[in-house]
């Protein structure tokens, strides 16, 4: 085995063309371990972790980028690798969108572009601060990707961007769609007269999406980053979007989207939406019921309820909690009867695989307290992933938190990650696998393609122990997204996986299923 | 420009980072330009720093 690293100066790639470029590196005969990366402290300790640094690390700037590779002498080289990291580069070099002109800075693009005023940062967190401040004191709206951006930054710039009556849209926030153009994460959705704030991204984006499959349109969507409504920040965002979809013309119902907010937060939402001409619906997913509709807004039990009742009030139709499924409940009883029937009395656990966070809360929060369920975003810190007993139990798991993205790209751009733990995390003992697949911009080109060859293999492995498995799964997509929802429902259909029409219809069906497990098999 | 205004304009969206923003923005036939970011003053806190002054003394 050989070590090598080849550094090269001055050469920037954004963190996910490196992470993409390192796995194509991966699949070289005879590399055992390869990683790319921008020498930034994060990358030079995953490299260390993965036993591949080398000396000349100790020069290394966050300009410089490394190519670091263990592999076997016999059947590759330092130089075949590098031509591979060459032939990536380049592939993407003869594409007509890298013939167009890119600035050197923000400013020289702005001159570049008269009108300009939008900026999206996907910066390293620890540079984008400062690209943002750059932004907003051009009177530029901005949308901040990047996380790593302390409280305390994003206290100092959302203060900046509410005086000068800008959108600061993060950090960390995945997802948005102004004037009708999504932005980072964001489904196709057609337009119309509901607009949406949100603070948790996939949770806005299924809530967009079942609008849009309800017959709705969307005004605009706007991010606020998943922070904006602690004490700390105060919703600063949240409140300047709200009192701006208020304002909007075009804008008729407005819908809030956040994990509770800290009460004094909620209080100032609330004092707002009582004061609203415009109906309001507020998700707080799982939040205090009693005090929304004691501002008048209504209340919602998901996210899809959130959408449904969007629609009615817009429509003028009456609201009423939507607790059930869009199929007869006799038919969803008698399908629970026949996939439970092939379950094996040892088959008893729960595995939801997320790859979206809020909708792996709400999975959990739906399920309630009848199941102990353990994971890497509790409800209660017992219930911590860290806590499961001899690794038996149920799971459910957000595989886009840190823990599981460190040194990878996000499971929605790259399902690698969740197709590792559909090896590691599903065995004889699990009863159901239930999992979100996520379509539109930024997401993966076939989510539901790399669902249904986990599923294949799974079944594979299990027939071995004469078992299967349940699969269920929600698609949160529209017809109008890239990936296709139709063709995206049909490749999973044709699996096996019981494709439910959202979220919170696949947990309703879990929890049926497990229900009637626990009666017996 | 406020939000409202924001609302009434054509959306012109310079990226900063990953190039598939752009990419899918300008897919949708929107105006939009790709800054060849870099880190100023080789990532330097206290040269960014004192480059960010200057740029606000201009």
């Amino acid at each position: 085995m050989s070590l090598q690293t080849i550094v090269k100066r001055n050469a920037y790639y954004d963190s996910a063309t490196l992470l993409l470029l390192s796995r194509e590196l991966q699949k070289i005969a005879g590399v055992e371990d390869v990683l790319v990366g921008m020498g930034t402290d994060l990358n030079l300790n995953l490299a260390r972790d993965l036993n591949l640094a080398t000396s000349d690390f100790d020069t290394l700037t966050v300009n410089d980028l490394f190519i670091a590779a263990r592999f076997d002498e016999t059947k590759t080289s330092m130089e075949a690798i590098e031509q591979a990291f060459n032939d990536y580069l380049n592939k993407g070099a003869d594409t007509s969108e890298n013939e167009d002109y890119m600035p050197p800075s923000l400013r020289a693009a702005v001159q570049n572009m008269p009108g300009a005023n939008m900026v999206l940062v996907s910066l390293p967190g620890q540079f984008a601060a400062a690209e943002v401040e750059e932004a907003l004191d051009a009177g530029l709206h901005v949308m901040l990707f990047s996380d790593n951006v302390s409280v305390e930054e994003e206290l100092r710039l959302k203060q900046k961007a509410v005086e000068k009556g800008l959108l600061m849209m993060g950090p960390d926030c995945g997802t948005a769609i102004i004037n009708g153009v999504p932005l980072c994460f964001a489904n196709a959705v057609r337009r119309g007269k509901i607009g949406v704030v949100g603070a948790s991204g996939t949770g806005t984006q299924e809530v967009t999406v079942q609008v849009h499959r309800l017959g709705g349109g969307l005004s605009q969507v706007i991010g606020t980053g998943g922070r904006d409504l602690k004490e700390q920040i105060g919703g600063l965002m949240m409140i300047q979007s709200f009192e701006a979809l208020i304002a909007d013309p075009e804008t008729e119902v407005i819908v809030l989207i956040s994990k509770p907010p800290f009460p004094s937060v909620a209080e100032k939402i609330y004092t707002i939406a009582k004061n609203s001409p415009k109906p309001v619906v507020i998700d707080f997913i799982g939040g205090d019921r009693a005090a929304i509709e004691a501002s008048g807004a209504v209340a919602c039990i998901s996210l899809e309820d959130a959408a449904q009742k969007a629609v009615s009030v817009l429509n003028g139709q009456p609201v009423k909690d939507f607790t059930g499924f869009s199929v007869p409940e006799a038919e969803v009883d008698q399908m629970v009867e026949n996939v439970v029937a092939k379950l094996m009395s040892d088959q008893t656990e729960l595995r939801a695989l997320f790859t979206g966070g809020t909708l792996a809360d709400e999975a959990m929060k739906l399920l309630g307290d009848h199941y102990q369920i353990y994971s890497n975003i509790p409800l209660t810190p017992e219930m911590a992933i860290q806590n499961l007993p001899g690794g038996r139990g149920h799971i459910c798991l957000d595989l886009g938190e840190d823990e599981f993205t460190r040194g990878r790209p996000h499971p929605m751009i790259d399902p690698q990650t969740r197709t590792e733990f559909f090896e590691s995390h599903v065995d004889g003992h699990t009863a159901v696998i239930l999992v979100d697949v996520v379509l539109g911009f930024g997401s993966y080109v076939d989510p539901a393609g790399a669902v249904a060859d986990s599923v294949r293999e799974i079944r594979t492995r299990l027939a071995k122990e004469n078992k299967d498995v349940i699969v269920i799964a929600s698609v949160c997509g529209t017809d109008l997204d890239r990936q296709d929802l139709n063709k995206s429902i049909s490749t999973l259909e044709a699996e096996g996986i019981i494709v439910m029409p959202s979220n919170a219809q696949a947990v309703r069906l879990t929890d049926k299923v497990m229900q009637r497990m626990m009666k017996g098999v | 420009m406020s939000v409202n205004d924001l609302f009434k304009k054509e959306l012109k969206v310079v990226n900063m980072g990953l190039k598939s923003f752009y990419n899918d923005v300008k897919s949708q036939d929107v105006s939009a330009i790709q800054v060849n970011w870099k880190p100023k003053a080789g990532g330097k806190k206290k040269m960014m720093d004192l480059l960010g002054k200057l740029n606000k003394s201009n």
